[in-house]
């Protein structure tokens, strides 16, 4: 009876140890393997992984300044990262991210172009706020074709992607071009509806407390509000949800707003913060990367927070590695797609096991 | 004659966090038929899973026949002419019964042609005649009704060989009268010298059909005894560890005014073929209807389009509360007048990833007393879930376990304790004691009574035809999504009510 019971404890003790390696090892070990993979690449292209993965780390960590790039690039990550989490925890697959940060970016700029005469404190939280509705419609509009018509949200927001990105193509070579101007750009946003740099000379701006506090705001929406708690209840089981009284068609919408309306913000900030102006391309994939961010933390917003630093260190880094170790940029996107992609095969991986336990 | 043919030492079988088997000893006698009794996770499944090659013990020995093996697969077992029937049918419904049952039996590239099949029918046709099955082996097994399916199984077994068989809760599924005939045909079976292991948790089919029985309890034998020197109550109590109340105290009750009044309620599934014909009748306050029927009659359809939940509905009137309910907002009045206790309470009774206590608010976790500002509360929803654990007696170590780690029967407590909470005015209640043990039934079912006497109308809907006359005042028979006839609950009408399940409208004619 007594070596019974050990045995049960003894297994649930390996149990636990199990759980807590997925929670918290297991996304490093993926990225390692894609360091590792990315390694033997750089050797069969004549480089020294060592060196260039040494200029990597020098370029993200060597000091502080270095550090607040890192920032800068997080926060865009984190703005996206915590806004997908609510619609994974709402069991809405928003592949859509990229394309509402564009059109948060589109709207935050157009109001911050054609409303210049307001003062600072009404125009640049306008800017914001008019960013994040622009994502939030944008995301919305998928979220009503899928409660309406039943249509698959992978497909309708990769769609939505490309219409926003191209549609930001032709604004910025035509409607929105910088007056007098050639390049593909609009005119620069007036000082106005610029975010407040926090650490200066560095580039760091208020838009990454911002992100901070977003994280914080959504991490409080979905465990403890009533809201976040209907929006789990829909993602995990829609029919009990359903049987509870729960809108679930509502919910749904409700989620992709907020995690449109969190990317739209983003892609204002970075108008606002960063880039100062609109154009092509404007983001490197962030909308995409931002997947891998909130499933290596399991869609939790606070984990996002330091998976979103990460992952920024991850690019930082990689530019440097370019620039001081002369690797060229399209083995540094292998390299990059790599930890993508081994993180989110991980994070399959763990929906699946996860799965099949139940 | 009476030699062992098969026994098993000292089984143990853990599962993580769960101990199925601690040190099982369990002995079978040559011909007999031995009932395996005990409650829902007493671990009778696990230890014939494990006879049957599907579980690998920790430890543990298993002899047949004197000769200590291992079985390391169901096609070892197989080998060792043991067979097991599962509870759920292992039939492919688009083959005929020979093709069912010569199924993974022949190597890949062997060729059936019409001689090798004539051989196999004709063993079939000689083995269904010698056990008088009646089982046609050209008959495709879409067409075939439970209890013929669940006859193919046994003829499966049979055909293999086996000269042990398993049957896992074979009276589940089956009708009464279906029920007794399959009864009847085990004793056949163990007259031509057949072993068959029966798990049930059934009392009455232990004393009828057994003879001896093994009761197993939190995976431990509590003992092994001779039907014909035990009784039901004896046997209730090794069972549950304590004594049982086997029948209940019913008051006698005193219907009021209507909460569910409904004509001519019509319903269509996904492919739009009708599946509940223009049902009407009338729930009172204070008193329980009881809806028998053979599973997939309609109950369930029926069950969801008074809930609300489904779409295709249609009806000629709707009154809950005494308010007449339009198509349109019969989802929001039916959440508002009445509970419900689903049908399956893991897919819509509960969520499952959540702890207990977050689903304790499932209904109404945004009603002021678990949410303040839009912010749950966290502290009122705790203290509330700890007191409903207490007074349901749910065995769980803290509420804020997630609610897959308990036992069937204490989820449903969890689920009953939230819905009869909601004070209703009309309770549906659809297979409320499907898949849970003896003594969660006797709580739920005590709970269901009390409800009734405080003045709630309930619609009962079950296949458990005990539970129908055990709870009901009145009760109504579905067949093919009609309701083809009321009769008063009383046990005289058993038999009745069987045929009536089965298609007959007018059984008394006969």
């Amino acid at each position: 009876m007594r070596a019974v019971t050990e045995i049960s404890n003894n297994h649930e003790f390996s149990m636990r140890i199990r759980k807590v390696l997925q929670g918290t090892l297991m996304p490093f070990i993926a990225i390692l393997i894609a360091l590792a993979i990315g390694a033997v690449i750089l050797i069969a292209a004549n480089f020294n992984p060592l060196q260039a993965y040494q200029a990597m780390y020098l370029g993200a960590f060597a000091d502080f300044s270095s550090f607040t790039e890192v920032l800068l690039d997080a926060t865009p990550l984190i703005c996206i990262g915590v806004g997908l989490a609510v619609a994974f925890r709402c069991g809405i697959w928003n592949i859509g991210g990229e394309g509402q940060f564009y059109a948060g970016a589109v709207t935050g700029t157009a109001i911050a172009l054609y409303a210049p005469a307001l003062p600072g404190w009404i125009l640049l939280p306008l800017v914001l706020v008019g960013g994040a509705a622009g994502g939030a419609l944008w995301a919305m509009l998928a979220g009503y074709l899928k409660t309406r018509f039943g249509a698959n949200e992978v497909v309708t927001t990769v769609m939505l992607n490309y219409v926003a990105i191209i549609a930001t193509s032709y604004l910025v070579s035509g409607p929105m071009i910088e007056p007098r101007g050639t390049y593909p750009q609009t005119a620069q946003i007036p000082d106005g509806a610029r975010l407040p740099l926090i650490m200066p000379p560095t580039r760091l701006n208020l838009g990454f407390i911002i992100a901070l506090l977003l994280a914080v705001g959504l991490y409080l929406l979905i465990f403890k509000s009533s809201t976040g708690y209907a929006i789990r209840a829909v993602g995990i089981n829609p029919e009990a949800a359903h049987y509870a009284g729960i809108q679930v068609k509502k919910n749904i919408l409700l989620a992709m707003a907020i995690s449109g309306g969190a990317a739209g913000l983003g892609g204002a900030m970075q108008i606002a913060g960063v880039t100062y102006r609109l154009f092509q391309q404007i983001s490197p994939g962030f909308g995409f990367t931002a997947i891998a961010v909130s499933l290596l933390v399991n869609n939790n917003p606070l984990g996002i927070i330091l998976a979103g630093i990460l992952f920024g260190g991850l690019s930082t880094g990689a530019r440097l590695m370019q620039m001081n170790a002369g690797v060229p940029a399209v083995l540094v996107n292998v390299i990059q797609g790599l930890v993508i992609l081994s993180v989110v095969a991980f994070g399959a991986y763990r929906i699946l096991t996860m799965e099949r336990e139940e | 004659m009476n030699s062992p043919i098969l026994r098993m030492e000292n089984i143990v079988k853990t599962f993580p966090g769960v101990v199925a088997n601690r040190g099982v000893n369990l002995e079978i006698r040559r011909g007999e038929i031995h009932a395996l009794l005990g409650e829902n996770g007493a671990g009778k499944t696990v230890l014939m899973s494990i006879l049957y090659g599907l579980y690998v013990p920790d430890s543990g020995t298993i002899y047949l026949n004197g000769q200590p093996i291992t079985i390391k697969s169901p096609k070892d077992a197989i080998a060792k002419r043991i067979g097991m029937v599962h509870q759920h049918f292992m039939l492919e419904p688009t083959l005929t019964v020979a093709e069912n049952i010569i199924l993974g039996q022949f190597p890949s590239w062997t060729i059936l042609n019409k001689q090798r099949i004539g051989e196999v029918h004709e063993k079939i046709r000689s083995l269904s005649n010698q056990f008088g099955l009646g089982v046609d082996p050209a008959a495709r097994v879409s067409r075939l009704s439970v209890g013929e399916q669940q006859r193919v199984e046994i003829l499966k077994v049979l055909y293999h060989g086996a000269d042990l068989l398993i049957l896992d809760e074979p009276t589940a599924v089956l009708t009464p009268q279906e029920a007794s005939r399959l009864l009847e045909f085990l004793r056949d079976l163990a007259k031509k010298g057949l072993t068959t292991i029966f798990i049930t948790h059934k009392l009455d089919e232990v004393m009828q059909v057994s003879d001896r029985v093994t009761v197993l309890r939190d995976g431990q034998v509590i003992g092994t005894c001779e039907t014909r020197e035990t009784n039901p109550r004896a046997l209730a109590k090794m069972m549950v560890g304590r004594e049982v109340l086997m029948d209940l105290h019913r008051k006698l009750a005193s219907p009021g005014e209507p909460v569910l009044a409904i004509s001519n309620l019509r319903v269509r599934d996904a492919r739009g073929l009708p599946v509940v014909k223009g049902v009407s009748f009338t729930v009172r306050a204070g008193e329980i209807v009881g809806v028998a029927g053979v599973s997939g009659n309609g109950q369930s359809e029926l069950a969801l389009a008074i809930a609300g939940l489904i779409d295709d509905v249609a009806f000629d009137r709707f009154q809950l509360e005494g308010k007449d309910v339009t198509r349109r907002d019969l989802r929001a009045a039916s959440h508002r007048h009445s509970a419900h206790i689903p049908e399956d309470r893991q897919k819509m009774g509960m969520v499952l990833p959540f702890s207990v206590s977050e689903n304790f608010i499932l209904e109404e976790y945004s009603s002021p007393r678990f949410a303040r500002h839009g912010f749950l509360r966290g502290q009122a929803i705790r203290s509330y879930s700890q007191n409903q654990v207490k007074k349901f007696d749910i065995k769980v170590s803290d509420v804020s376990e997630e609610i897959a780690n308990l036992s069937g029967g204490n989820q449903q407590k969890v689920v009953v304790a939230r819905e009869l909470d909601r004070h209703p005015g009309f309770l549906l209640v659809n297979q409320p004691t499907r898949g849970i043990d003896i003594g969660a039934t006797e709580f739920v079912h005590q709970q269901i009574l009390a409800q009734r006497d405080g003045g709630t109308g309930i619609l009962l809907i079950s296949t458990d035809l005990e539970e129908i006359f055990a709870l009901s005042d009145r009760i109504l028979v579905i067949f093919e999504g009609e309701i083809i006839g009321e009769l008063p609950s009383d046990r005289s009408q058993v038999e009745k009510v069987g045929l009536m399940m089965a298609g007959k409208r007018d059984p008394d004619r006969e």
